[in-house]
This record gives structure tokens, C-alpha cells and sequence, in this order.
């Protein structure tokens, strides 16, 4: 009994210490985006109300957006409203950013997850294949294919692709999430409860317009997920190798296990509690950074919003999507924190 | 009866800075005894003992003129064929369970997997025979062992769950390397015992690998020194004392006696002829 409560006493530390962690790091990122936002040298106020205005004007614009307030204020005000989902109108099209983030997070959060998936599926086996045979033909192929993918920049790799795969032999679709027709089919025809394509197309049974999807998804994906591949086969690899020279691989063999056994159980469960760690980074570099291929493949993702609202000096739109970003990324470190636990239980 | 016989053993290794052998030419043959192999860190005995499981990691290699486990040529044998005879005929114990033990994965998960992925044993079937084999090596309440991960375990219980593991099957032969190196001395002796009881009663033959001598002599009928990758002596248990080598009456010399004298314990002479072969 006194063992039950001390047990329950943990979880429940432990998920007090991750609540507590959360809103600590989510309060230091508001705070980081809104110093930003305070010293960057464009005025909000002019991009509002242009160069030819009055005084007045400027002042009441001034009052307007809250920011003849004092600082720590303005900060507050920021932290509240960001709280109740509110990053501040876009400059630019004079639409909440909280909705234009909703919009464009999708599509970048469905491409990097195909693209994390793809380089799950190839980078892990790859990897366990170098590790088993060292200096063996297989692993030099896999070194230099993962070598390749760290070092060969995207967005050639990228025209390279769309060249190749799309116009000369047309084997995908081009750039966008779906070909002009169906484009306009989804808007006005599929229920969007995920803004993911794939997914809402799937649940709504259109799996013509699924086929098209993937086919505009595979290049792009197939493309980011070669970069996480070559991150995640080397990782494997070294984590694997690692492994198999422990001492608990030759109790397993001297068991009497099979090589298939002894690699995919006991190493493999043991790779994994690092392992975790490597996807989720990769995964998250996927959801932040992926903005070249997203400029390249016309992709509507929250990379190219930010990319093309920095242009036009639409700081809430920057700071907004860097917001959205930033607690995508403190998500995703939770959810692997938790992985983390649950396959190593010295970590618990 | 032979039950293992080893006849120029060799293990090599190619590494970059030119072939290190590990095991020059070691014979030897066992019935269902207790062997044990003594000698310093880096005599081949660790090797010696793993070449006979033919699980030496590449790029080591293992030559021999012979080894001849119940009839069965191991240097013949398919890696299929090892793997009927690992774990079910030969077994081996290593020396520290913190790290023999596979540290994500419950104690009972690792007891049962032979029964369950080789026997083809139900669950609870398994079960009942990894508590069984628990109580065997004096665990009290096996069924939280069997849920407990390594880490939970004091070393003499992770190395007790060790054993127990290994005896399931009921081997002919078990290979124990250095086994109780890692634990408090207190605890070794208890472990040794259950592990000598447990040999006994079972009929067993062991090669006992310690760097102890004065254990090694207690505990087993014969005693192999190694040096250097190979045998120096072979004598009885009960005839060390009387033992005509020059390094292994340094092994000797250099243990402290009780009641004998205070002074500073003499080291070995490597300056010999016998050292430098």
C-alpha cells in the first residue's frame, strides 16, 4: 500500500514538473518573440497608417494597438491574449495571424510528418544494416548515401526532382498540394477537419483526390525525408554498433537467440531511448525549417508564410508563426520525453 | 568421459596495428568436472572460455587443431548448430550483471525468452519454470524479481538471476567468467556456493575462469595457469601449493596469508625466461 501512494506521488511530480516546465518554457518563448518585436528597427505604427499621416493619426493608431502603454504592460497584454489565441493582426492583410497560422501550419505539419515517416522507414534499417556490417559494402553504400543527403543542398535536390520526376517523365505532381481542379474540389466539397489533405480527403472517402494529393506530397516529402534518413542511418548506426559490443548481446547469444533476434529486441529496444531523442529533433527541424522546400514546391506551409510575411516587414505575422513554431517545437520534446520513459525505465 | 575437448586453440586479432594473438595453442579436455582457468588480465582465459561458444566478436578469429564438444566438431559446426547447442547444452555466466543483463527489458522477460522463443512454452508455463529456477538460486519472492528491471537488482541478486537464467535449460557445461568478481565480498561466497550446490547436484561440468587463484583451488578439481595466451601449468586442485612454475608460484607469493608477515607482498618477476617466451 505505502509503495501505491509513493508510486502515484511520482506520476502525479512527474506531471506537475511537465506542466510546470511547459508554461515556463512557452512563457520564455512569448518573451524572447515579444523583445524581438520591440527591437527591430520597423515602426508598426508606420506600416500601418503610411507616411503622408498626421500626428492625431499616428497617435491614435499609437493608443489603438496598446503601445503607448509601458512596456512590461504591453508585455502582459501580449501573454494574455497570446494565451487565449490571439497573436495580433497581420499588417499585410489585416487578418488575425492566429488564423492565417491555422491555415498554413497544416501542410507544413503533414509534409514534415510524411517526411519523418519516409526517413524513419529507410534510415533505421539502413542504419542497423551498416551497424551489423562494418566495413562491408552495404555500409559504405549507406555512409555515402547519408553523406549525400547531409551535404547536397535542398533546393537544388529539389529542382533537380521536380525536373526530372515531373517534367520529363511525369510521374508526380507538380508543385502545390493538389493539381488546380482539385484545389477548388477541396475548398468546396471536402469537410476540412484536419487541414491536413491526406487526412480530410480519406475521411471523406475521396480517394481520387487522396491519389493526387499523394502524388504532389511524394517528391517534397520523399525530398525532406532523404535529409532526415541520412540523419537518422547515421545516428542508427552509431547507436547500434555501440549496443551490440555490450555485454547483454552476448548473454542473448550464449541464449542461444537468433542474429534476427538479438539485433531487432534486445539491441533495438535499447537504441530506441536515444534514438527518440534523434527523430524528434529531426522531426522538429522538419517543422521549422523545411522553408526552401516549401518556397520550391509552392507549398502553402507556415515556412513560406513567415518567409513571405518578413518580406513585406509584417512583424505580427513573423513573430506569430515563430510562436506557433515554438510551441510545436516544446510539444514535440514533451511527447519524446514521455517515449523516453516509457521504453527505458532507469529514466522513469 | 570427455565431454569438451580442445586440442591448439588459437584466437587472433587483425587490428590496424598488426595481428594480436590472444590464445597461442591452449589443449586441454574436460569431463563433467570442475575446471578452472586462472591467470592476470590478459592471459587468454576470457577468450578461451568464449572460443568454446564460438562467440568471439569479429575481427577476432578462432583457429584449433580441434574442438570437440559430446561428438560434436565446433570448428564444423553451422552457426545454426551453435545456436542449438548455446544456451540449451553450453551455457555461460559472465562477470558483471549490470551489464549481462539487458537493462530495458523485465527480469522475467529475460528468464523466459529461451523457454518461450525456443521451447515454444506458453506463459504461464514459462513462468512457473523461471520461478522455479529463481527459488533454485535462493531468490525469496522471485515473483517481484520477475518484474523487476536489472537496475532494481543488488549486483549478488542480478548475478543470482544470471545463473538462474543460464541453468534453465539444464546445460552440460558451464562456462563461469569470473562470476563473482563484481560483487561485495560478502556476497560472493553465497553466490558461489549456489552456484557450486547447483553444478553439483546437476552433475555438470564447469570451467570456473577467475583471476583468484586461492578461489579457483578451493572450488575446483583442476586448475589450468595461463600466461600470455597460453598454459603454463596444469595440476590438481590440491597440489597447488606444490606448484613447479615459476609464475604461478609468483601467483602465489603474491596473496597475503593470514598470520604471515607484515612486510610488503613481492611482486612477479617478468624479467624470467619463462615470461618472455
Amino acid at each position: 500500500m505505502a509503495m501505491n501512494t509513493s508510486l502515484l506521488n511520482g506520476r502525479l511530480r512527474m506531471v506537475l514538473g511537465f506542466v510546470v516546465s511547459l508554461v515556463v518554457t512557452i512563457f520564455g518563448l512569448l518573451l524572447v518573440t515579444f523583445i524581438i518585436g520591440r527591437v527591430v528597427p520597423i515602426d508598426p505604427i508606420l506600416s500601418i497608417v503610411g507616411e503622408r499621416a498626421t500626428q492625431a493619426q499616428i497617435e491614435a493608431a499609437r493608443v489603438a494597438l496598446g503601445l503607448d502603454k509601458p512596456l512590461w504592460q504591453q508585455f502582459f497584454i501580449y501573454v494574455f491574449n497570446a494565451f487565449q489565441g490571439d497573436l495580433g493582426m497581420s499588417i499585410r492583410t489585416g487578418e488575425p495571424v492566429i488564423d492565417a497560422v491555422t491555415r498554413h501550419f497544416p501542410a507544413t505539419l503533414e509534409l514534415a510528418t510524411i517526411a519523418t515517416i519516409l526517413g524513419v522507414i529507410a534510415g533505421v534499417p539502413a542504419g542497423v544494416l551498416a551497424a551489423t556490417r562494418p566495413g562491408s559494402m552495404a555500409d559504405h553504400v549507406v555512409r555515402l548515401v547519408g553523406l549525400m543527403g547531409y551535404s547536397m543542398p535542398v533546393f537544388w535536390l529539389g529542382l533537380i526532382g521536380l525536373l526530372v520526376f515531373y517534367g520529363q517523365l511525369g510521374w508526380v505532381g507538380g508543385p502545390g498540394r493538389l493539381d488546380a481542379m482539385y484545389d477548388m474540389m477541396y475548398d468546396f466539397e471536402v469537410p476540412q477537419r484536419t487541414g491536413m489533405i491526406l487526412l480530410d480527403t480519406a475521411f471523406a472517402g475521396r480517394w481520387d483526390m487522396f491519389a493526387n494529393a499523394i502524388s504532389h506530397i511524394i517528391l517534397p516529402a520523399g525530398l525532406l525525408g532523404y535529409v532526415s534518413m541520412a540523419y537518422i542511418s547515421r545516428m542508427t548506426r552509431s547507436f547500434m554498433m555501440n549496443e551490440l559490443g555490450q555485454e547483454y548481446i552476448t548473454t542473448a547469444r550464449v541464449k542461444g537467440m537468433p542474429e534476427r533476434r538479438v539485433i531487432w529486441v534486445h539491441a533495438m529496444r535499447n537504441v530506441l531511448v536515444p534514438l527518440i531523442t534523434v527523430v524528434a529533433l529531426s522531426y522538429a527541424y522538419l517543422l521549422e525549417g523545411s522553408v526552401l522546400t516549401e518556397t520550391i514546391f509552392a507549398w502553402p506551409g507556415l515556412g513560406s508564410y513567415i518567409t513571405d510575411a518578413l518580406m513585406v516587414a509584417d512583424m505580427p505575422a513573423v513573430l506569430g508563426g515563430t510562436v506557433v513554431v515554438g510551441v510545436a517545437f516544446v510539444a514535440l520534446n514533451m511527447v519524446s520525453d514521455l517515449l523516453y520513459r516509457l521504453v527505458d525505465p532507469r529514466a522513469r | 568421459m570427455t565431454l569438451l575437448s580442445v586440442k591448439d586453440l588459437r584466437v587472433t586479432f587483425d587490428t590496424e596495428a598488426g595481428v594480436v594473438e590472444a590464445v597461442r595453442g591452449v589443449s586441454f579436455s574436460l569431463g563433467r568436472e570442475r575446471l578452472g582457468i586462472v591467470g592476470e588480465s590478459g592471459s587468454g582465459k576470457t577468450m578461451t572460455g568464449r572460443s568454446v561458444l564460438r562467440l568471439i566478436r569479429p575481427p577476432g578469429r578462432i583457429d584449433a587443431a580441434e574442438m570437440v564438444f559430446d561428438g560434436q566438431d565446433l570448428m564444423k559446426a553451422s552457426e545454426r548448430e551453435m545456436r542449438a547447442l548455446r544456451g540449451q547444452r553450453i551455457a555461460m555466466v559472465m562477470q558483471d550483471p549490470k551489464y549481462s543483463l539487458n537493462p530495458v527489458m523485465q527480469v522475467g522477460a529475460q528468464l523466459m525468452e529461451g523457454l518461450r522463443q525456443r521451447d515454444r512454452l506458453g506463459g504461464a508455463e514459462a513462468k512457473k519454470k523461471a520461478i522455479a529456477a529463481l527459488e533454485a538460486v535462493q531468490i525469496r519472492d522471485p515473483e517481484r524479481v520477475m518484474a523487476a528491471y536489472p537496475h532494481e537488482l543488488s549486483g549478488g541478486m542480478g548475478q543470482r538471476v544470471m545463473i538462474a537464467m543460464m541453468l534453465i535449460p539444464n546445460p552440460d557445461l558451464l562456462i563461469a567468467d569470473e562470476p563473482t568478481s563484481a560483487l561485495d565480498v560478502t556476497v560472493q561466497a553465497e553466490v558461489l556456493s549456489i552456484l557450486d550446490g547447483l553444478v553439483r547436484d546437476r552433475g555438470m561440468g564447469l570451467i570456473f575462469i577467475s583471476h583468484d587463484l586461492r578461489l579457483v583451488a578451493r572450488f575446483c578439481d583442476r586448475v589450468l595457469v595461463m600466461y600470455k595466451g597460453k598454459i603454463v601449468e596444469e595440476l590438481a586442485a590440491r597440489d597447488l601449493l606444490a606448484a613447479k612454475h615459476p609464475y604461478t608460484q609468483g601467483l602465489l607469493n603474491c596473496l597475503p596469508r593470514i598470520g604471515g608477515d607484515r612486510g610488503p607482498l613481492p611482486g612477479l618477476d617478468r624479467t624470467a625466461d619463462w615470461a618472455r617466451a
